[in-house]
């Protein structure tokens, strides 16, 4: 039998419409298609889709990290001048990992923590050195915020691979939808952190530091001393007032225990404390600009908490009130070198803790005002 | 070889990310192959007389060599994008005594309230008062609410 008469006599009544011109005919079968492709392989076109997005980010990050890695390398090879090539043990430094306490039973966590990061701070320094034997105090800092700052990079890429692996490997759209939307707000972070590993090479002063730019313009031509644990303290008068005023000792890369330093103050002061004044950079909400000053209370200070805990216990010991003066800023502000707009902002909040003191304070009364942050770049 | 030789050798290599899929270059080439072909074709439709068929055949053709044309060019762009950028920083520099103020690109060693060269004016030593970069945001409307 011909089946060829057959098909050709199907296909024309199946396919052809009378009256309609070709292109109309064709139209009409692709719609038909588009949505033949539409109901049944709609998800898994959307789930290629997304894969490909988070592939495209995936090669850009590779790429972020690559030149993050570089810059460690290039940087430790003009500062630190090693015999041998540093890129095996950068390598091995970017994999360094850290294991938090347990916290099934939470009380002493903070102790337990703190002495982890301790340990961990103590291992970096002598990484570093190792690394760039001939980078003095200053450099040793700045080099171990670029290996940090690479050390970021290389963890989120790492991450957003395993779960773009994980998901093509088990075919999860939830998997891939879920990368595929945080992705805009991790992109943003590993920008800002390449950004950073420029900043931290050079030793410029970055968004983050300004809450240490303002304890630096108070204490700038007063003696200072030194503080546990990486602080400096000045005595300067404001307003008719004794401030002691503290900052991570700079102008290498350093957040200091302001913890430490705060208690350390309260206690030569024997608990005679008329206010504590933090200043720090914050997180701004999208909309809101930057280099904003706002005001508050309690202890204005980021990090895994263990400083926010001491001051919080060593202000409770005391019944010592705490204001909180912010400069507002976006992640990529904080850890990029500081904009114009936030350097200019270290002014108004003074103006701040100056009208703050007023306030809260009488002539002859003792206050503390802790600038908090990274301090690379920034003297005192 | 040396060591830095090889160094600056691998930094020529291109980076993964700056390669274009080859997927997307394949399917931007079927689609400019069908769009040229719709243009011919739609030559041939108006040489005949077929004036519907030329102009159906000409939209879709020029639809089509806009498409690829803006779609290698956004690839163009995201290389581009893929460049870490280096934000100018500025240093400056002021005399506390006579107020005499410089402003220079950014110096490796730069720090703020660093003592530097001497005063042109008045021979004290000049401080860093200032290290920042300026961002210029281009065309930020205001937020309505």
């Amino acid at each position: 039998m011909n089946i060829a008469p057959i098909l050709s006599t199907l296909s024309r009544q199946l396919f052809e419409v009378p009256g309609w011109d070709i292109f109309s005919q064709i139209l009409m079968y692709a719609i038909y298609i588009f949505i033949f492709i539409s109901l049944f392989y709609g998800q898994r076109l959307q789930f290629h889709i997304w894969l490909k997005e988070v592939e495209g980010s995936l090669y850009k990050l590779k790429y972020i990290r690559d030149e993050g890695r570089k810059i460690a390398i290039e940087a430790i090879k003009e500062i630190g001048k090693p015999q041998t090539d540093p890129t095996p043990r950068v390598d091995r430094f970017l994999e360094y990992f850290t294991i938090t306490p347990q916290s099934l039973d939470p009380a002493g966590i903070v102790w337990k923590l703190e002495h982890i990061l301790d340990v961990r701070d103590a291992r970096f320094k002598d990484e570093v050195k190792l690394l760039a034997p001939s980078a003095d105090e200053t450099q040793v800092n700045n080099l171990e915020n670029t290996l940090e700052a690479a050390m970021a990079l290389n963890y989120i890429y790492k991450v957003i691979r395993h779960y773009f692996l994980l998901g093509k490997k088990t075919l999860s759209l939830y998997i891939i939808m879920q990368i595929q939307m945080i992705l805009p707000l991790v992109m943003r972070e590993a920008e800002a952190y390449a950004s950073a590993l420029k900043a931290f090479a050079y030793g410029q002063p970055i968004g983050d530091g300004v809450g240490a730019l303002v304890a630096a313009k108070l204490m700038h031509g007063y003696p200072v001393r030194k503080v546990p644990k990486d602080c400096v303290v000045a005595t300067v008068p404001i307003e008719g007032r004794t401030a002691y005023v503290i900052k991570a000792e700079g102008p290498g890369g350093n957040v200091g225990k302001p913890g430490d330093a705060i208690k350390t103050i309260i206690e030569e002061n024997e608990g005679k404390i008329a206010t504590i004044i933090m200043i720090d950079a914050a997180l701004k909400l999208e909309g809101e600009e930057v280099g904003e000053v706002a005001e508050g209370v309690g202890a204005a200070i980021g990090g895994p908490g263990v400083d926010q805990f001491k001051i919080e216990e060593t202000i409770l010991k005391y019944r010592i009130p705490i204001n909180a003066v912010i400069i507002k800023e976006d992640i990529g502000d904080a850890v990029s070198p500081m904009r114009r707009e936030i350097f200019e902002a270290a002014d108004k909040a003074i103006e701040r803790i100056k009208q703050l003191i007023l306030e809260k304070t009488k002539e002859g009364d003792r206050v503390i005002i802790c600038g908090v942050g990274n301090t690379i770049g920034i003297g005192q | 070889m040396t060591e830095g030789e090889k160094v600056s050798q691998a930094s020529y290599e291109p980076s993964p990310a700056a390669k274009i899929s080859s997927f997307v270059l394949l399917a931007i080439f079927v689609m400019l192959v069908v769009a040229i072909m719709a243009l011919f074709l739609s030559y041939g439709a108006y040489a005949s007389g077929n004036y519907d068929v030329a102009a159906a055949l000409l939209i879709i053709g020029f639809i089509g060599v806009a498409s690829c044309s803006y779609v290698l060019f956004q690839t163009r762009q995201r290389l581009i994008r893929l460049r870490i950028e280096v934000p100018p920083i500025t240093t400056t520099i002021e005399c506390r005594k006579c107020g005499f103020k410089t402003v220079r690109a950014f110096q490796r060693g730069d720090y703020i309230f660093k003592e530097v060269d001497v005063c042109q004016k008045c021979n004290e030593k000049m401080l860093i008062t200032a290290i920042y970069r300026e961002v210029r945001e281009k065309g930020k409307k205001p937020l309505p609410f």
